[in-house]
């Protein structure tokens, strides 16, 4: 990757407003600042409760320029399909309707009504930004946690002993249009993908990691760069699933150790050398099915599609 | 245009009267002849409205509340475990003031499962924010949708009515269904006043803070309570239009009554009929029929009850702990008239799980109010068998 200034490549914005109510170093409006550049002002954001129903800003300000509908836990895509019904209804076809959701409302009680969305192919976006807990009420365990991580709910003694679910291989199961994992700390992809996305019809999905200093008990300067390092030594791959079928990854990574990683968080700091063994070991099988997902033939060859 | 048709199929024809836009729905028995026939009239296009058919209740009140929220005129249906599954998303369609029209068709709440009516699925949802209205025939079925729409569009609160499991859900009775063109003038497109419009941008349900969260509730209730007055208005309109009407409440034969029977839902017919034989022996007796339970409509029942020297309040539901939930909102409405004025009330529990309430059981109830002392605070249960 080419060297790229951020605030070159961001431009001014404002969809996104300052003022905004994210703790310091959280990646999540950077995120969301990615996402309204691409997609503009003709955009609805549905927002069930998270981090961001916080960050956003309480009534009656908004730090989103867009209008946003904050619903309870579970209905994100759920309200989601419901505006799309009725902008459809009133001829406004192109206006995209992004649900903007965390892990909890993903992974855990939000689950359902997604895979209901997905199955039905809504034309929605759904983007999850992951942060690998529930952090907006103190960091407790979600089933996005990885293994060996303590939380509030998973203390050093008794750490997470649960692998992260593979939301983006469920995700791809309903053979959706599309489907990715993003970062803002490759901002290029990232806009790339949110391009893709905001040019498909039907349910699109981008599984965003977006570090949390205060639940990974990092530097407020750390969270890109121990993104960046997610990416490369493969805990995180950036890939993209057309159809449910065609698996690609969208850039090169490197496959360094994942142990410099989980050393710079304090919520990994109490693995020993075993545990951190295990870990590298189940990044590795992991990495090596998405090898074989990617190298896959596909059933649904490029450019027919699955669904209108 | 005359039909005969079920209570469900009433409650179709109801929302294509009003020309929903968008309905969302997951089928629960008694209610699925609603979504069938809906599902038929959006298919065969008589009904020109967009179907979600979700995976949950609880997605399919979330799906209303969304397309709700921008703009468009919707429509849901439930039952017992459907309608509990959704109360989250109740509250949060009455919280955010959206006028969303539903039917539930009331049925008991397991376990163990038990599919036939009662009221304690639509009771316990009193406190979310919504106009609850009972029904007691299909033709008041048809007409009530049509006429909450405009209620609910009016005062911005969503709006539920109910049809009793089986006896009017899948009773077929003959229905005048109104002139379309007619219902066009009476109830034209939903204007929304405040709606997802990406040209005026507004967040909608964000964090408020204890400076503000009062002042919403109190707007809330404030809408409430002129629904008794709007249902008025518009009932007028609906009566100059198609000549019916059916009122919050309404007193039958109740005129010099010594006892009145204060009922709601289909088992108001059958206390009808026994009033109607009681009357041709002699007895001063009458109905009061209960329709609209949110907002209380506590005015006009101390206006129709006061001076009644004995009411029966026949509930089929009942506040485990307490008693039966119509008897005992009454009491609290009449508590402080004059004791002069206030009625001996007698609440009794009956019909749970669907068990019959039959011209027989409601003798029993007259017999025993009329010659009972002392109205028992508790609740007289009516055919237990232990």
């Amino acid at each position: 990757m080419s060297q790229l200034r951020i605030d070159e490549f961001i431009p001014e914005n404002r969809l996104l407003a300052s003022g905004h109510l994210a703790c310091p170093g959280c990646a999540a409006p950077l995120a969301m600042k990615l996402t309204l550049n691409v997609l503009g002002s003709d955009t609805i954001v549905v927002m069930p409760a998270c981090c961001y129903t916080i960050i956003a800003g309480p009534w009656p300000q908004s730090s989103l320029q867009v209008p946003v509908f904050h619903t309870a836990f579970a209905t994100g895509p759920a309200v989601a399909s419901g505006i799309r019904a009725a902008l459809d209804v009133q001829g406004k076809h192109d206006t995209t309707v992004l649900v903007w959701v965390g892990d909890g409302g993903t992974f855990d009680i939000g689950i359902q009504s997604l895979s209901g969305a997905a199955e039905r192919n809504e034309n929605i976006l759904y983007v999850c930004y992951d942060n690998e807990a529930y952090m907006n009420t103190g960091i407790q365990r979600s089933s996005a946690t990885p293994w060996g991580a303590w939380t509030t709910t998973t203390p050093a003694q008794y750490p997470e002993s649960s692998n992260k679910k593979d939301i983006l291989a469920i995700m791809a199961a309903h053979n959706i249009p599309y489907a990715a994992t993003a970062t803002p700390a490759y901002p290029v992809d990232f806009v790339e993908k949110v391009t893709k996305a905001k040019a498909m019809r039907g349910t699109r999905f981008i599984h965003v990691l977006s570090p949390c200093p205060p639940g990974w008990k990092c530097g407020d300067d750390e969270g890109l760069e121990l993104a960046r390092m997610a990416v490369q030594n493969r805990v995180f791959p950036m890939l993209e699933v057309e159809d449910g079928q065609r698996w690609r990854f969208t850039m090169d990574h490197a496959g360094d150790l994942v142990e410099p990683y989980l050393r710079r968080q304090g919520r990994f700091r109490h693995l020993r050398a075993a545990q951190v063994a295990h870990i590298q070991a189940e990044v590795t099988a992991h990495w090596e099915l998405l090898l074989r997902r990617v190298q896959a033939e596909p059933l649904v060859p490029a450019g027919v599609a699955v669904a209108d | 245009m005359k039909k005969v048709m079920v209570g469900n199929h009433a409650v179709a024809w109801g929302a294509r009267l009003a020309r929903v836009e968008v309905i969302s729905a997951y089928p629960i028995t008694p209610q699925t002849q609603v979504v069938e026939k809906l599902s038929e009239m959006c298919a065969d296009g008589t009904l020109a409205a967009c179907f979600i058919k979700v995976e949950s209740e609880h997605s399919a009140m979330a799906a209303v509340i969304g397309a709700s929220a921008t703009g468009a005129r919707t429509f849901t249906a439930s039952s017992s475990h459907g309608l509990l599954y959704m109360h989250e998303m109740l509250h949060w369609a009455g919280g955010g003031r959206l006028p969303i029209v539903m039917a539930d068709i009331n049925r008991a709440v397991g376990p163990g499962w038990n599919i036939w009516t009662d009221q304690n699925d639509s009771l316990s949802q009193r406190d979310t924010g919504w106009v609850q209205l009972y029904c007691e025939t299909n033709q008041e079925v048809v007409d009530t949708t049509v006429m909450a729409f405009k209620l609910a569009e009016q005062l911005n609160v969503p709006v539920m009515l109910m049809l009793d499991g089986f006896y009017l859900s899948h009773t077929a009775e003959p229905v005048d269904i109104p002139d379309q063109e007619l219902v066009d003038r009476f109830l034209p497109k939903r204007e929304a006043p405040y709606k997802l419009d990406v040209e005026h941008p507004h967040a909608f349900g964000a964090l408020v803070k204890p400076d503000a969260y009062m002042e919403m509730r109190w707007l809330m209730q404030e809408a409430l309570r002129k629904v008794p007055q709007a249902l008025e208005a518009i009932e007028k309109d609906w009566m100059r239009m198609f000549g019916r009407s059916y009122g919050a409440i309404e007193a039958y034969r109740a005129e010099d009554a010594e006892l009145l029977l204060v009922t709601s839902g289909t088992v108001t017919s059958t206390a009808r009929a026994v009033v109607d034989a009681r009357r041709a022996a002699g007895e001063k007796i009458g109905v009061l029929k209960v329709k609209m339970f949110r907002p209380f409509p506590t005015t006009l029942l101390r206006d129709a009850l006061s001076g009644v020297a004995r009411v029966a309040v026949l509930d089929r539901n009942v506040s485990p702990g307490h008693g039966g939930i119509f008897a005992e909102e009454l009491r609290s409405a009449l508590y402080d008239l004059p004791a002069a004025e206030r009625p001996e009330i007698f609440g009794y529990v009956l019909g749970l799980g669907g068990r019959d309430i039959t011209p027989t059981v409601i003798d029993d109830v007259i017999e025993q109010t009329r010659t009972g002392t002392v109205p028992s605070r508790a609740d007289l249960w009516v055919g237990v068998n232990l």
